[in-house]
């Protein structure tokens, strides 16, 4: 029970990352249109950042976060004004190829900067706090509470302050919102940088548990994706439900069956979930 | 003999020819004559994702997946269970080509999007197999001395040359089957799922059941390649299935031109030639090769051959719109002969009804030429 208990915490922990990154995501598919393969790289980046501020530059554990997601943001920003942009008018093949190549970028750029080797970021935040007899180490509270936190500021930007309701507004009807005076190309780069600013206060959240690698955002790109295609491409509500789900039942399955099962398991229930409804759990009516 | 007049096809040969000769520069030179015919293997493979991609516009990333299965296939069939490389080929790409029909069942059910990351996912679980499996995949340790293929005392196939030669001629019946797909009424089925599937459901086309047999050639394909890559390395690891490798085959093809007949071929020797450029600092290619997939993206999504191909139509078109007039008012002289200079192309059996006006028959002609090339003009106007 007590390892049960564990494991659920650490479910959730894994779940609020899961979702800061599958949100992000998901809205980019929703006003851009594009499943935006360079997010997991974006992850990875954030992380590095967030490690060179701590770390190098030696600035507070908090502060790094918010600086590097300051710059990941601007860096979203780029990558849609640069990349995605003028591929608006291409076919739905040619974005995804293009995210490949930035992906790769990212990738080279990153192991150019800090190597190819595994690197730790040093828990700034140390102890543990025991709930119902399992010991849950203070970080995953942290992250578990910042989750919180953030996705409810982000839930209340979308539905009340002026700028996240043009978001939604361009998810519904890109061409309706043009016509009410909305910018759709400051839409788009606001999503982006957006999403890039949420996943990577998910990986500086994470990354004191895990290690850093030019790579560590591969497994976590396929991830998200399983997420929000099991959700329904652009919904955030699938998202978020998926990103728990998914999380729970991977911590679970690497308990106590394997760790192999535990990393294929989201995709297996990808494989199942879609096999019986190939638009996702929460799929929303897109307009093509 | 109609055939040889066509530059595309000229060009095609061309490329071939250069490639077979290669032995006789590099003959001696073994770590070349390896990078080359390990080339031909992954171009194999991106043969079958110019079907599904290029011919039916099925952004499909399991192709990694197909090409590590073909390749453990072979690697532990001869090493574990000692079987001949013949026996093992066959038995990968028959098996290979099975288990892409068998998820195309399900991966075709969705669509776009859904089914690219979809097809990334099966291409990931095949990945995980191979490396987590350890009783059977030997995961990191890899396979050792993969057989070579047998042929009696013939042919020595451990000698790099003999070696590329065999994965040569497999690639040139692959080319050749691309090339007869595209000229059939196969391959024109499939480009009009490319261009529109409500438009060939509409039009009486068995749109799911195309979709499934180009995934399952693409994976049969794939198959070939990731076979015959098993026995020219010797040596495979869990990279030979990596999604990276798919993304790798995706930058040959967008380099090629998808959708082409020679594309494939060209984007992977093109490529390939690049990353042994850039060998001394592997880990930063993509520095470079990053912002060029994405620039080509952006500037040159028709590719190399893609635009040697419209340039090559944009020359033709002209030509026969002047010698169509010509033709036209020799007719009205009443000294025209039968078929006129429009014998000379391949294709133009419908047209010896055509009227005699002149303009008519430039009109026609050049009608005849943009369906023809739906598959280079419709990238553009999308």
């Amino acid at each position: 029970m007590t390892l049960f208990t564990q494991q659920l915490f650490n479910g959730v922990a894994l779940g609020g990352v899961y979702c800061l990154a599958a949100i992000g995501l998901t809205l980019v598919f929703g006003v851009l249109r594009i499943p935006n393969l360079a997010h997991g790289s974006l992850y990875m980046l954030g992380a590095y950042v967030t490690y060179f501020f701590l770390t190098t530059v030696g600035v507070p554990y908090v502060a790094a976060i918010g600086i590097a997601a300051l710059i990941l943001f601007v860096l979203g920003v780029l990558l849609e004004r640069l990349v995605f942009h003028p591929l608006r008018n291409s076919p739905h093949t040619h974005h995804m190829i293009a995210a490949i190549g930035a992906m790769f970028f990212f990738q080279a750029v990153a192991q150019a900067i800090w190597g190819a080797d595994f690197r730790r970021m040093e828990t700034p935040i140390s102890g543990s706090v025991h709930i119902l007899g399992a010991e849950i180490s203070a970080q995953r509270i942290v992250i578990i509470v910042t989750a919180v936190v953030v996705l409810s500021l982000l839930t209340w930007f979308i539905k009340r302050s002026i700028h996240g309701q043009t978001i939604e507004a361009i998810e519904q009807d890109r061409t309706g919102a043009a016509l009410v005076g909305i910018n759709p190309a400051m839409v788009s780069m606001l999503t982006l940088g957006l999403s890039a600013l949420l996943v990577t206060i998910a990986a500086g959240l994470v990354s004191p548990i895990n290690l850093l690698s030019p790579t560590m955002g591969d497994s976590l790109n396929l991830k998200v994706f399983a997420i929000i295609i099991l959700g329904g491409l652009g919904s955030l509500p699938g998202a978020i439900v998926g990103s728990f789900a998914l999380a729970i039942a991977e911590t679970m399955t690497s308990t106590y069956i394997s760790s192999a099962v535990g990393e294929a398991v989201a995709f297996i229930v990808l494989v199942a979930v879609l096999a019986i409804k190939p638009t996702g759990l929460f799929a929303k009516a897109v307009q093509r | 003999m109609s055939a040889l007049k066509n530059p595309r096809i000229i060009g095609t040969l061309a490329v071939l020819l250069i490639i077979a000769l290669t032995p006789v520069a590099f003959g001696d030179e073994n770590y070349i004559m390896r990078v080359i015919t390990v080339g031909l293997c992954s171009a194999i493979a991106v043969y079958g994702m110019n079907i599904i991609l290029g011919f039916t516009g099925q952004l499909s990333l399991a192709q990694g997946g197909f090409f590590g299965i073909g390749a453990y296939a072979v690697g532990l069939l001869t090493t574990d269970f000692d079987w001949s490389f013949w026996q093992a080929f066959l038995v990968g790409v028959v098996g290979t080509s099975a288990i892409g029909y068998l998820s195309g069942l399900i991966a075709l059910r969705t669509k776009d999007e859904y089914f690219a990351i979809f097809t990334m996912a099966i291409g990931f679980i095949i990945y995980l197999t191979i490396s987590r499996w350890e009783a059977v995949t030997h995961a990191h340790s890899g396979v050792n001395n993969v057989k070579f293929p047998e042929a009696g005392d013939i042919v020595d196939f451990s000698n790099p040359t003999a070696m590329f030669y065999l994965v040569f001629i497999i690639l040139l019946i692959c080319v050749y089957i691309t090339y007869a797909i595209r000229r059939s009424s196969v391959g024109r089925t499939l480009l009009t799922i490319r261009t529109s599937e409500d438009l060939a459901d509409a039009i009486g086309v068995n749109v799911g059941l195309s979709k499934q047999l180009a995934f399952a050639a693409s994976a049969f394909f794939g198959g070939i390649g990731g076979g015959l890559y098993a026995s020219v390395v010797g040596f495979i690891g869990p990279d030979a299935a990596t999604v990276d490798k798919t993304f790798e085959f995706l930058m040959f093809i967008l380099v090629g031109g998808m959708g082409t007949v020679a594309g494939p071929l060209v984007g992977t020797m093109i490529v390939t030639f690049l990353f042994e450029l850039f060998q001394d600092f592997q880990a930063y290619r993509f520095i470079v090769l990053g912002p060029i997939i994405i620039a080509l993206v952006i500037f040159a999504p028709r590719g190399i051959v893609g635009y040697l191909g419209g340039f090559i139509d944009k020359r033709a078109r002209k030509r026969r719109i002047g010698s169509a007039h010509k033709d036209g008012a020799a007719r009205s002289q009443g000294t025209a002969q039968a078929g006129g200079t429009a014998t000379k192309d391949d294709s133009v059996r419908a047209d010896k009804s055509a009227n005699s006006d002149g303009s008519t028959r430039a009109g026609a002609a050049e009608r005849r030429e943009t369906t023809a090339d739906t598959i280079t003009t419709d990238d553009e106007e999308k």
